[in-house]
């Protein structure tokens, strides 16, 4: 504890707090959060991010389109989600503000860099009055630093031009909000030395101005408490801060370990499926080769080069990428080869929103391929779940000789969460088998199934399987070309049902609350830590709600149809208009009800019980979330009032 | 005591598949087909180690004819397949078969990819200067003017010229051959399968059915003396029926010259397939029939580069001999970890 000049402080002790960064995509808020993250997982919280960030790199300064933003949300207890709502906003300009004001709650901190608030810096924002001075945020405990200059002070005489100096700013602006929060600048302190060690005098400055930050929170009066947020009660083990795309390209690796194979990665570069690219590209000693293709096409049938080649064959891509790969996954489905095609969503359609979150591509992995052409669709359901279902995603492809779609979403690859190692020696491992050679000089039989109806994977450079395949539709057990009728119902029939015999080899589904009763909450893929929170919080006030996660979407849980007959009611949150609830009613005849966004953003948490809580008093009505008021109508408003004055 | 491997010897009929061949009574595929059957035996490589893959089209058949393994893919997306199988699996001996539509139409960009990357894989382009299996719309080679069923007044794109494409990627093996003449198709194909990186090799191949003669002036006995030359690495450029023509060059340009009158062999321009720049062997690409020269065939440029395959297996064994064999269980522990008791 200072005893010396520093103004008296109180110190609070809160269960969980959230904390947003936000600026000019080129002021290092990506790095402020996630430096916040990591410090706030090695403190023993629990911890849940949501970086947001524009489709342009450097979209031009101080615009509210080039703002970037990186929340976190860190607790005691366990949690789910980013935050609904953020307890302190940083703000390094108007238009970050602007931007993000709105999710800042009622008597909320906000940290704005009033050297950022000129004229010029106002007009880009849409001010047309000082915000910070005009008493329009005073339901918020609003702190104006001039951090621009506090930071220029900061690094004074180290030789930076006033440019570079300016750049040190966000590690004054974490400095500050790593007081204001009780967390220890170690870690930042040791990420500096690691990333610009080389460069001595930008590796001084950036710390000198994270001290800067730090002091002035300890100093200044105006900021007369410190919050401090426990570790959390996590299950015993050792923990890492892990990323959705990094959580799926080392399960991928850990799959091809897992099964003795080499790990093949057809890829193109595209928003925000590209890191996983980059991930694996990195880790070449361990046996995985990353061909960046030509186009999405290319890609694809890469990798279906590589897995008749017999390797862990697997390609990554969004909405539109997979759009262009259909044609391809079709004859995967034909040659029956087993293959990962992973889907980070992205908004849609088209080119549509290419760093926000949606998942509206559920149809177009069931059903976005010509012919009859099942394809098995698994969903993650958090950044570390990214770990778990790539070696599962394997698993099924091999043991069922298909390829497989695996879905994960902008929000789940770019958020992060605690990871608990596992150790490699206990996973389990995945079985490949494959024909060897024949030297009595009969044929192959290469379409001889399995009971469970999967083909023999024969590799090339096997004597005596010497064997074609081909998108042409194939007679059974030869393999060779047929047009016959009776051949080709046969074969779709027989695709049809090897997909559908996933569903006996899958856990039971589970269900997070009474197994009947008003109201089951059914999700998939990235909104299930709302969804989880959201029932748990309806529960927690004596209401009987269920929530019932899925994993599996082809072929879905064989128990699914008997639980939803329990219930009452049937929601279906889900960050499209109504996708899966369009499968569960086609399906089993089931009047589900769907709670819809299409905002390039996660459900809050509240969106969700209010939904609930509606439907528990009777409503039976679809609804829409409601777009925060800050995020489009503003800018909608702008541009009808633009046009009003013909501008 | 020594080991006797013996490879066993095939023959071309140990080559052949199952399958009844499909083509049209006539068409230029049967050649092609017999020349690779009878190519294969002398390569010394296993049967079981022999991969075919192709496209879409009459041509793309062609791996269901063959006792090897093979892929019939998907319309243009043969160089793609196997760039995917190759560089998982160097040990293959790899062969994509393709058309003018499937190559230079649909699978343009995947055949400019596969070259520039210069794996080690052979590229058989059937140039039959039509779309054969859609019965008779007109190709990327078509000549302008042309008249199909899509084209009732004559085709108004330019066509492409698959060996100035192929040289344009630089390519490191530009080959072209006819089908009819079948001593020189399978000397050719032998040739390409030696080669150590991407081989690309043109054969100009009749369609009977939907356009029958296109490739005439090659092919018949009494026009092809002057109207194709024979390359020969470091040999004149020399044609007609009495070996009585040549091309020199007119500054950057070929001329067709009458040998004596003032004009000997050495005037000539002569072969290089090793030259490092592909000037020469594109310069030879243009030479055109209706521009009044004859159309080269053989070898236009052999030269040899860093394969993709190789390289890409290389940087991993770089990567395992620098960093050591991949260890799971400390990249999951390489960032900032914290214990939970
Ligand atoms: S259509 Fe033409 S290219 Fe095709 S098989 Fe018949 S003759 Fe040959």
């Amino acid at each position: 504890m200072s005893t010396t000049t520093a103004a008296q402080k109180t110190t609070r002790t809160l269960d969980d707090a959230t904390v947003r960064f936000c600026g000019d995509s080129g002021d290092g808020m990506q790095l402020a959060g996630s430096q916040f993250t990591n410090t706030s997982a090695l403190v023993g919280n629990d911890i849940a991010t949501f970086p947001d960030f524009p489709a342009e790199i450097r979209a031009p300064r101080g615009t509210l389109a080039g703002v970037s933003g990186f929340q976190i949300h860190f607790s005691s207890k366990d949690i789910y989600t980013p935050g609904d709502t953020v307890d302190a906003l940083v703000a390094m300009n108007p238009a970050a503000l602007a931007t993000n004001i709105g999710d800042l709650r009622s008597g909320g901190i906000l940290i704005a860099n009033s050297d950022a608030f000129d004229a010029k810096g106002l007009e880009q924002a849409g001010y047309k009055t000082n915000p910070l001075e005009d008493g329009t945020l005073k339901s918020h405990r609003v702190h104006s630093v001039d951090m621009t200059k506090l930071t220029r002070s900061a690094v004074e005489g180290m030789g930076l031009s006033v440019k570079e100096s300016d750049k040190c700013r966000n590690f004054f602006a974490m400095g500050l909000v790593f007081w204001l929060y009780d967390r220890p600048l170690e870690p930042t302190l040791r990420f500096i030395d690691e990333k610009f060690g080389r460069k001595a005098e930008v590796a001084q400055a950036n710390t000198a101005a994270l001290k800067a930050g730090y002091h002035y929170g300890e100093t200044v009066e105006a900021i007369s408490t410190q919050f401090h947020v426990p570790k959390a009660k996590l299950a015993p083990g050792t923990y890492t801060s892990i990323v959705g795309n990094t959580a799926l390209a080392w399960g991928m690796m850990t799959a091809a370990r897992l099964s003795g194979k080499r790990l093949f990665l057809g890829a193109y570069p595209i928003t925000p499926a590209s890191d996983i690219l980059h991930e694996l590209a990195k880790h070449k000693n361990f046996d995985v080769l990353t061909f960046q293709a030509e186009d999405e096409i290319a890609a694809m049938t890469a990798t279906i080069g590589a897995a008749f080649a017999g390797a862990m064959a697997i390609t990554a891509s969004s909405g539109p990428g997979i759009a262009l790969k259909a044609e391809g996954m079709g004859l995967a489905v034909m040659t029956e080869l087993p293959m990962i095609v992973i889907n980070v969503q992205r908004g849609g359609p088209s080119t549509g929103l290419p760093t926000k979150t949606e998942q509206a591509d559920l149809l177009q992995a069931m059903f976005g391929r010509n012919g009859e052409c099942p394809i098995p669709v698994i969903a993650a359901s958090s950044p570390a779940d990214c770990f778990e279902i790539s070696q599962e995603a394997w698993r099924l492809a091999v043991r069922y000789m298909t390829p497989v779609l695996l879905l994960t979403d902008g929000y789940i690859a770019n958020g992060s969460e605690p990871w608990r190692i596992p150790n490699f020696a206990d996973l389990p491992k995945i079985e490949v088998k494959h024909p060897g050679p024949q030297a009595n000089g009969d044929a192959f039989l290469p379409y001889k199934r399995d009971e469970r109806l999967a083909r023999p994977w024969a590799l090339p450079g096997t004597v005596g399987l010497e064997h074609r395949i081909g998108g042409l539709e194939k007679q059974d057990i030869t393999g060779n070309v047929s047009y016959d009728p009776a051949n080709h119902q046969h074969m779709v029939n027989t695709r049809a049902q090897k997909v559908a015999n996933i569903a006996n080899d899958i856990p039971p589904q589970k269900l997070d609350g009474p197994a009947t009763g008003d109201l089951l909450v059914l999700s998939w893929g990235g909104t299930y830590g709302a969804c989880a929170t959201a029932v748990h919080n309806v529960q927690a006030k004596g209401k009987s709600v269920t929530h019932c996660h899925l994993r599996y979407l082809n072929p879905l849980p064989k128990e699914l149809g008997n639980i939803l007959s329990r219930f009452k009611k049937v929601l279906i949150p889900e960050l499209n208009m109504g996708q899966l609830k369009t499968v569960i009613r086609a399906k089993y005849l089931v009047d589900a009800i769907g709670l819809n966004k299409v905002q390039g953003k996660p459900f809050s948490v509240a969106e969700v019980v209010e939904k609930i809580e509606s439907l528990l008093k009777g409503d039976t009505k679809d609804s829409q979330a409601k777009p925060e008021p800050i995020d489009s109508e503003t800018t909608i408003k702008a541009v009808l009032e633009k046009v009003a004055h013909g501008g | 005591m020594s080991v006797d491997i013996q490879l066993p010897v095939l023959k071309p009929t140990d080559f052949a598949s199952d399958q009844d061949v499909r083509w049209c009574p006539g068409c230029g595929d049967y050649a092609i087909l017999a020349q690779m059957k009878k190519v294969m035996p002398t390569l010394g490589i296993p049967r079981e180690k022999i991969v075919f893959i192709s496209g879409i089209g009459c041509s793309s058949r062609f791996p269901y004819y063959m006792n090897t393994y093979g892929m019939h893919s998907i319309h243009g997306r043969a160089p793609a397949v196997a760039t995917g199988l190759k560089a998982v699996r160097p040990d293959l001996n790899v062969w994509v078969i393709t058309g003018d539509g499937d190559g230079l139409s649909i699978g343009g960009n995947h055949l400019m990819h596969a070259i520039r990357r210069n794996l080690d894989i052979n590229i058989v382009l059937f140039n039959n200067r039509i779309y054969g299996l859609t019965k008779g719309q007109y190709s990327p080679t078509s000549p302008l003017g042309k008249k199909t069923k899509s084209t009732p007044m004559g085709a108004i794109d330019n066509p492409l010229n698959p060996l100035s494409i192929a040289i344009g990627c630089e390519a490191t093996f530009v080959a072209r051959t006819i089908d009819t003449e079948i001593k020189h198709l399978g000397e050719v194909l032998k040739r390409a399968a030696e080669h150590p990186g991407t081989a690309f090799v043109e054969v100009y191949q009749n369609c009977n059915v939907f356009n029958d003669g296109a490739w005439a002036y090659a092919k018949e006995r009494e026009t092809k003396a002057d109207t194709t030359l024979e390359l020969v690495h470091g040999k004149p450029l020399i044609f007609g029926k009495n070996r009585e023509k040549g091309i020199r060059l007119n500054g950057m340009d070929p001329e067709v010259v009458e040998l004596g009158k003032g004009v000997s062999e050495d005037d000539l321009l002569f072969h290089d397939e090793k030259a490092p720049e592909p000037s020469l062997a594109y310069l030879l690409s243009r030479m055109r029939f209706e521009d009044g020269f004859p159309e080269p065939i053989g070898v236009f440029r052999c030269v040899e580069k860093p394969q993709y395959d190789d390289m890409i297996n290389e940087q991993i064994e770089t990567a395992i001999n620098e960093r050591g064999k991949g260890d799971l269980d400390k990249l999951f522990r390489s960032g900032d970890t914290w214990d939970v008791a």
